[in-house]
């Protein structure tokens, strides 16, 4: 029993490291442009398939591979987001967030209408799993996390020391304010744009590494990448850090006292006991 | 044929039921409900468990659906009511997939991904051929009774508070309204309107399976009462039956196109919905019949 708990734990964190990358794409553009962005599951699928794409059909090696996923699904977020989102945002964040769902089965059905609903795998060598202290951990999935682990020290990096990641936070905390230092909205708007639904396509495809992949993908995960960041604190990105873990270990301990189908229900239920006991999250800052 | 066209206007009907509950809560209230597909199958599911394996009348079930919806939507917004408005959106998103998974794996209770089969109708058997037109009959009247009556809420007091709300809630709190109180009415009435037409939908094609209430209902829905006119009843009837004729003429219009698979096809209609409505949101977002504000009250 404890074994498989402990168990549990490890694939809980290894799966956790994959949300965090949509979670931190999630947690950050709605922080910067103040809505919650529901196409990030279609961004997630696009940037499954454009991976695919680029190891399968181009021959690239899967690392290289997260790149293109990054870019296809950062230039479709830029995309979508000056022909449609960024048109509506005078009418209310509720009307952007409606239209973000309808863009979502709109881009969903795209990458349904080129590849079909079969599901395809990558080029991957085979590998045993490592057996460690009788646990088991699988190389390709220890590899996500690292990779994955890897953007999010990227990310920070760029937060914490670029002018432009400057730039992102100052228009988070403050837009009226960074406006008047000159910081220019439309081009931070553009670049969140670019950058979280890059991580949301990276997270689509390490999550594709791990299994396989189909149209639905994204938004299969979609719900547990909204409960990490809930449950991290909306809008705060080492809370979706946090938060990602968080749900990855509850939704494989779940398995514990649930059927595995119930996995996904379980995001569901900790956005409703954290709005209920501490809406602003593990590290969120206001929720009202 | 004939029977084609009375199940298109039954349809129709009910996705008038559901804008007009959308139209409440999102066009009256300025609450954002992504969740109407689980407040339709809710509703569906407690009629037609209701009627089958309690084998009590169908008003029974019906009654039962207005109470399962109504008291969901009163949970869901007595967890959100107090926080921003995106939480709303968040949650309700997040309920219509939860639903869908309990109808697929609570088999003792919904028989799971085979459905419920069996639901009966109103007088289906005495009436025979004659079912279709009757039922059509019933559902219009319905729709009608619904009209009526969420046009007498919008206009009266309580109506104005929702939508002094959806405008300004501080305003409406410092003018002495119980905002909460107000919302959570609001939503459950909604809620439950939604869950009505889930039970005409039930007792109509007799049989409900999960993979039904799938979340692009919530997106016609969506369709329907933008294209009508978001916060105009009328508008919302109106956009509902336009979207049915939409939906069906791209059935055939999408048979036009040759060489194509099925999944493409089906992907090629998905797309033109979605896109419908990101372009009625960019260029006529009022609707066909835009919000009209009935006169102030004289002092």
């Amino acid at each position: 029993m404890l074994e498989r708990a402990l168990q549990l734990m490890v694939n809980g964190l290894m799966a956790g490291s994959v949300l965090m990358l949509p979670a931190i794409g999630f947690t950050s553009m709605f922080a910067v442009l103040r809505f919650p962005n529901f196409a990030l599951a279609a961004h997630m699928t696009i940037g499954a398939f454009a991976g695919f794409v680029a190891n399968t059909m181009l021959g690239l090696p899967a690392v290289a591979a997260l790149g293109v996923a990054f870019l296809v699904a950062g230039l479709v977020g830029i995309a979508s987001d000056a022909a449609v989102l960024r048109k509506l945002r005078p009418a209310g964040a509720l009307t952007v967030a409606i239209a973000s769902i309808a863009l979502n089965i709109v881009l969903e059905n795209v990458v349904r209408f080129c590849f079909g609903n079969e599901l395809y795998d990558y080029d991957l060598p085979l590998l045993r799993d490592w057996t460690v202290g009788g646990l088991r951990i699988g190389p390709q999935q220890l590899q996500n996390t690292l990779l994955a682990l890897g953007v999010m020290a990227a990310v920070f990096l760029f937060l914490g020391f670029t002018r432009t990641g400057k730039a992102m936070r100052a228009v988070a905390d403050n837009p009226t304010l960074a406006s008047l230092k000159g910081v220019d909205p439309e081009r931070v708007a553009r670049l969140i744009s670019l950058a979280g639904m890059g991580l949301a396509g990276i997270g689509g495809m390490l999550l594709g590494l791990d299994t396989s992949i189909d149209p639905l993908l994204g938004f299969r995960a979609i719900l547990s990448v909204f409960a990490a960041a809930v449950v991290g604190g909306l809008g705060s990105i080492p809370g979706a850090v946090v938060g990602a873990f968080a749900i990855g270990v509850a939704e494989e301990l779940s398995l514990l006292a649930l059927p595995s189908t119930y996995r996904s229900a379980v995001g569901f239920v900790a956005i409703l006991l954290f709005l209920t006991f501490r809406p602003r999250g593990l590290l969120g800052e206001r929720a009202v | 044929m004939i029977n084609y066209l009375l199940a298109m206007a039954t349809f129709a009907g009910i996705y008038g039921l559901l804008a007009l509950s959308l139209n409440l809560i999102w066009g009256l209230t300025g609450m954002v409900n992504l969740g109407l597909a689980g407040f339709f199958a809710v509703g569906a599911y407690a009629s037609a468990l209701t009627t089958t394996t309690l084998d009590l009348p169908i008003a029974l079930g019906l009654v039962a659906a207005l109470l399962a919806a109504g008291l969901a939507g009163i949970g869901l917004t007595l967890v959100t009511v107090r926080l921003r408005e995106d939480y709303l959106a968040i949650v309700t998103l997040g309920f219509a997939e939860v639903v869908r998974l309990v109808a697929l794996n609570e088999t003792w209770l919904t028989r799971g991904a085979d459905g419920i089969s069996g639901i009966p109708g109103p007088f289906r058997a005495e009436l025979g051929a004659q079912f279709n037109l009757a039922y059509l009959g019933f559902v219009l009247a319905l729709l009608g009774l619904a009209l009526v009556l969420v046009e007498r809420l919008r206009l009266s007091p309580f109506g104005r508070v929702l939508r002094a709300i959806r405008d300004d809630p501080q305003v409406t709190a410092v003018a002495g309204k119980n905002v909460l109180a107000f919302k959570l009415e609001a939503f459950a009435i909604s809620a439950a309107l939604a869950g009505f037409a889930g039970a005409l939908y039930g007792h109509y094609t007799s049989y409900i399976v999960p993979d039904i209430f799938e979340p692009l209902i919530t997106i016609y829905v969506f369709l329907a009462l933008t294209a009508g006119g978001t916060g105009n009843n009328r508008g919302a009837v109106l956009g509902a039956f336009l979207l049915l004729a939409v939906l069906e003429s791209t059935r055939f219009m999408t048979a036009w196109v040759p060489g194509l698979s099925g999944a493409q096809h089906a992907a090629l209609r998905e797309m033109l919905v979605g896109g419908l409505l990101i372009v009625v949101l960019l260029v006529r977002p009022r609707g066909i019949l835009p919000e009209r504000l009935p006169a102030p009250p004289r002092p």
